[in-house]
């Protein structure tokens, strides 16, 4: 045999592949803040330690909003049901599937252009539920504030709560207060829960992508980080960029109307941006995304600081943008309707494609024309200096 | 973007590597180095590898500084970190990069108060607006840095900021170039010239690398069709049987490079006798120090550091990585001791190093060549 090196390159290779798959053990001494950016060191923290803590009997996918297990409750509404209307469908309708998620919010500074901490807090949650498929019913609402916060500053983000959730439709319903000596916390943290009822149009899951799926994004992406970034002011430059926060309910049900059981599966692209994202799904569904670099819509804004910053838009946070896995029958209208749903949405963009392989693997169609792997991040994304 | 996507027209892309596809001997292969790492970033961001014809090699040189810092330094740098009082700043990539038991990131996490700055001068203003506190500066990277120092530390003599150091880790370009072209077992047919470095030192200290070593050497900006270009260049002179330096980056090199900046740095730095590289060993006069004149903005002077020397593992390959005598997948270590999550050696450190890039990549640039 001949292929002696190459042998031992495929081997080499396997020894690669094999600890790539295996389930990353958590091993870290302390917490840094790598764990926080939504990369690898995030998954490492979630498979390797909060998964096996939390497992349940039968395995789930890592979802972003979990399905309520409402048990013999609601077997025996769905009996009822069925025995009214006959048919499975008009059950379902009738009964419905709670979805419930959690979302906590640190970001400074409270206000930026845009937005702010408590309107983040409320468009953060109901979009954990949305891009479950689900309309949001109730939110919950805890505040950890410090130690000599301007009462001010409090009311406004009271205020900004209470408009989110109006223009979501939810109310909040229940919530919980601490103070913590100061230092200990900077100005405010929030966490909102959400409970939010499954739309009977939806048929969304990770396991439902297929070989072909479309992949769409519902806007301009990188907005919200560069809009924090530059208002922490330390970068000495100034840009019209402003948040991207808003509810993605509207999206999602005109996704919804327009293809129906093709639309296969969603993800809100806010932490790690919509790279971490694909990673993700690419990864739990066992395929390979194909991504155009050149079709993915960036404001010249972004793209400028980005490039400045080193810092790829891809990996920068969105907190009103959501990536869409669409059956190719249906793509171009679900396009079309994301696209008029709200202006918001209107450069909506069809980027890629799903494939079969390589596995678990996401590609990057530059607009050079080259190709390179979209990795996930390795830690937080740090700008290079060369 | 105005004045950058110009240089990054996908169609005069393909219409230059039709161009070199057209220029190359198929039968040949061809080994070039791209020494500085901003090159070597903007050929994975552009997928210039896949653009390129399949007997073009692009070696990916010494020239990040990131990663050459060795072991040692990194923890001299995290115990000046770790002393009470002592604000440390640095360039983002350097958190990440390991020393020999641990990140300045893990130093930080561990209570440490480590900042990361986008220019030295963000730390100067750092110290005088906490003139109680030491604020020290972990100074890296080759000329392309080391004139935005020397700016600092005059600005800071001058403004009488005494809570001011540096810990000064300069490197200059030519000295590992040397170290690399006197290597017996070296295979590279040309190289791509650092434009940053140039910028600041010109193209002329290169005119060595033809003249005493026959290879080639073509300045590059850092643009895509900047790079495709002086590929061509390099291609173009080994076909025609020249050996010069040409500058392809003439829209911001000067052949004699930028004298303010040289006389910045003659004032503040003096040369090493010897430093260590990682990857590559010692390397003489291959690095910068305060000079004597600003030893008192020396922050291993004021602090004291371990200084000790922590060896390169000895299975470590990096070496041979570099100067493209073996593939990654050759090295003993590779995929197995050294990961990028527990990088052994250079090459494994930055996400941009051969080595990383390989266990990233390695599957899909197999299965293109299967293609």
């Amino acid at each position: 045999m001949s292929s002696g090196p190459s042998t031992r390159e495929e081997r080499v290779l396997g020894i690669i592949e094999t600890a790539r798959a295996k389930r990353p053990r958590f091993k870290d001494e302390r917490i840094t803040m790598a764990h926080g950016a939504g990369g690898r060191a995030t998954q490492t923290l979630i498979e390797g330690l909060l998964v096996p803590a939390f497992a349940s009997p039968e395995p789930a996918p890592l979802d972003d909003a979990a399905r309520l297990p409402l048990g013999e409750a609601r077997d025996r509404a769905m009996a009822l049901a069925y025995a009214a209307t006959r048919e499975p469908a008009a059950a379902r309708a009738l009964v419905p599937s709670l979805v419930f998620t959690t979302d906590s919010f640190v970001v400074t500074p409270l206000q930026f252009p845009g937005g702010s901490i408590g309107e983040l807090a409320v468009n953060g949650t109901v979009n954990d539920l949305a891009v479950a498929g689900a309309h949001p019913l109730a939110l919950s609402l805890a505040m950890i504030l410090e130690e000599g916060l301007s009462a001010d500053v409090l009311r406004a983000e009271v205020e900004a709560v209470a408009q989110a959730a109006e223009a979501a439709g939810v109310r909040v319903l229940t919530g919980d207060t601490k103070v913590v000596e100061r230092g200990k916390c900077d100005g405010m943290y929030l966490c909102t829960t959400g409970i939010g009822q499954l739309d009977p149009r939806a048929r969304l899951s990770t396991q439902a992508l297929r070989p072909g799926d479309r992949v769409i994004v519902s806007g301009s992406i990188g907005d919200h980080g560069t809009a924090i970034m530059l208002a922490r002011g330390e970068l000495g430059l100034e840009a019209d960029v402003v948040s991207d926060t808003r509810p993605l309910w509207p999206a999602v049900d005109a996704l919804l109307d327009a293809a129906g059981p093709c639309l296969h599966c969603m993800r809100d692209a806010t932490r790690g941006g919509v790279a971490s994202v694909l990673n993700e799904l690419a990864r739990a569904a066992g395929v390979a995304v194909a991504v155009r670099e050149a079709d993915v819509p960036v404001r010249p804004e972004v793209a400028g600081a980005a490039e400045l910053l080193g810092i790829d838009p891809l990996y920068v946070a969105n907190e009103g943008t959501l990536v869409a896995f669409v059956a190719p029958e249906r793509a171009e209208d679900a396009l079309a309707a994301l696209r008029t749903a709200a202006p918001a949405f209107a450069a909506a963009a069809d980027v890629g494609e799903v494939r079969a392989e390589p596995e678990a693997m996401v590609m990057l169609e530059t607009a050079f024309g080259g190709r390179r792997v979209l990795d996930q991040l390795v830690g937080d994304p740090l700008p290079r200096i060369c | 973007m105005r004045f950058v996507d110009e240089f990054r027209d996908a169609q005069l892309g393909r219409a230059l590597a039709g161009e070199i596809l057209a220029a190359v001997d198929p039968g040949r292969h061809y080994k070039l180095m791209e020494v500085c790492g901003g090159h070597t970033h903007a050929i994975y961001k552009y997928g210039l590898d896949d653009v390129l014809p399949a007997n073009v090699e692009l070696v990916h040189g010494p020239g990040c500084p990131v990663c050459v810092i060795p072991m040692g330094r990194v923890d001299d740098g995290i115990a000046v970190a770790e002393q009470p009082g002592v604000i440390f700043t640095c360039f983002g990539d350097m958190l990440r990069v390991p020393g020999s038991d641990r990140t300045l990131l893990d130093a930080k996490a561990a209570g440490a108060d480590v900042r990361m700055v986008y220019s030295p001068l963000d730390a100067l203003r750092i110290a005088k607006a906490n003139p109680e506190r030491e604020v020290v500066f972990f100074a890296i990277g080759f000329e392309t840095t080391a004139p935005s120092t020397a700016l600092t530390l005059k600005r800071a003599r001058a403004e009488g900021v005494r809570n001011f150091s540096c810990v000064c880790n300069h490197v200059t370009i030519i000295p590992p170039l040397r170290a690399l072209l006197e290597s017996p077992d070296l295979r590279l047919d040309g190289f791509i010239g650092p434009g940053h470095v140039a910028t600041v030192v010109g193209a002329r200290p290169f005119e060595f690398i033809p003249a005493d070593y026959g290879r080639p050497l073509v300045v590059a900006g850092f643009e895509p069709l900047d790079i495709l270009q002086a590929v061509q260049m390099i291609l173009r002179q080994i076909g025609e049987g020249r050996c010069e330096v040409e500058n392809q980056y003439t829209r911001v090199v000067p052949y004699d490079g930028n004298q303010r900046a040289l006389e910045a740095m003659a004032e503040v730095f003096a040369l090493r006798p010897h430093f260590e590289w990682r990857g590559l060993g010692f390397i003489s006069q291959s690095a910068l120090r305060l000079s004597d004149d600003y030893a008192e903005f020396d922050a291993e002077g004021r602090f004291d550091t371990p200084g000790v020397r922590i060896a390169d593992p000895k299975a470590c390959q990096c070496g041979e990585v570099l100067k493209g005598v073996i593939k990654p997948w050759e090295c003993k270590v590779f995929g197995t001791a050294c990961t990028p999550e527990h990088a052994i050696g250079t090459c494994m450190v930055s996400p941009e190093g051969a080595c990383a890039a390989y266990y990233s990549y390695g599957r899909l640039t197999r299965q293109r060549e299967a293609v």
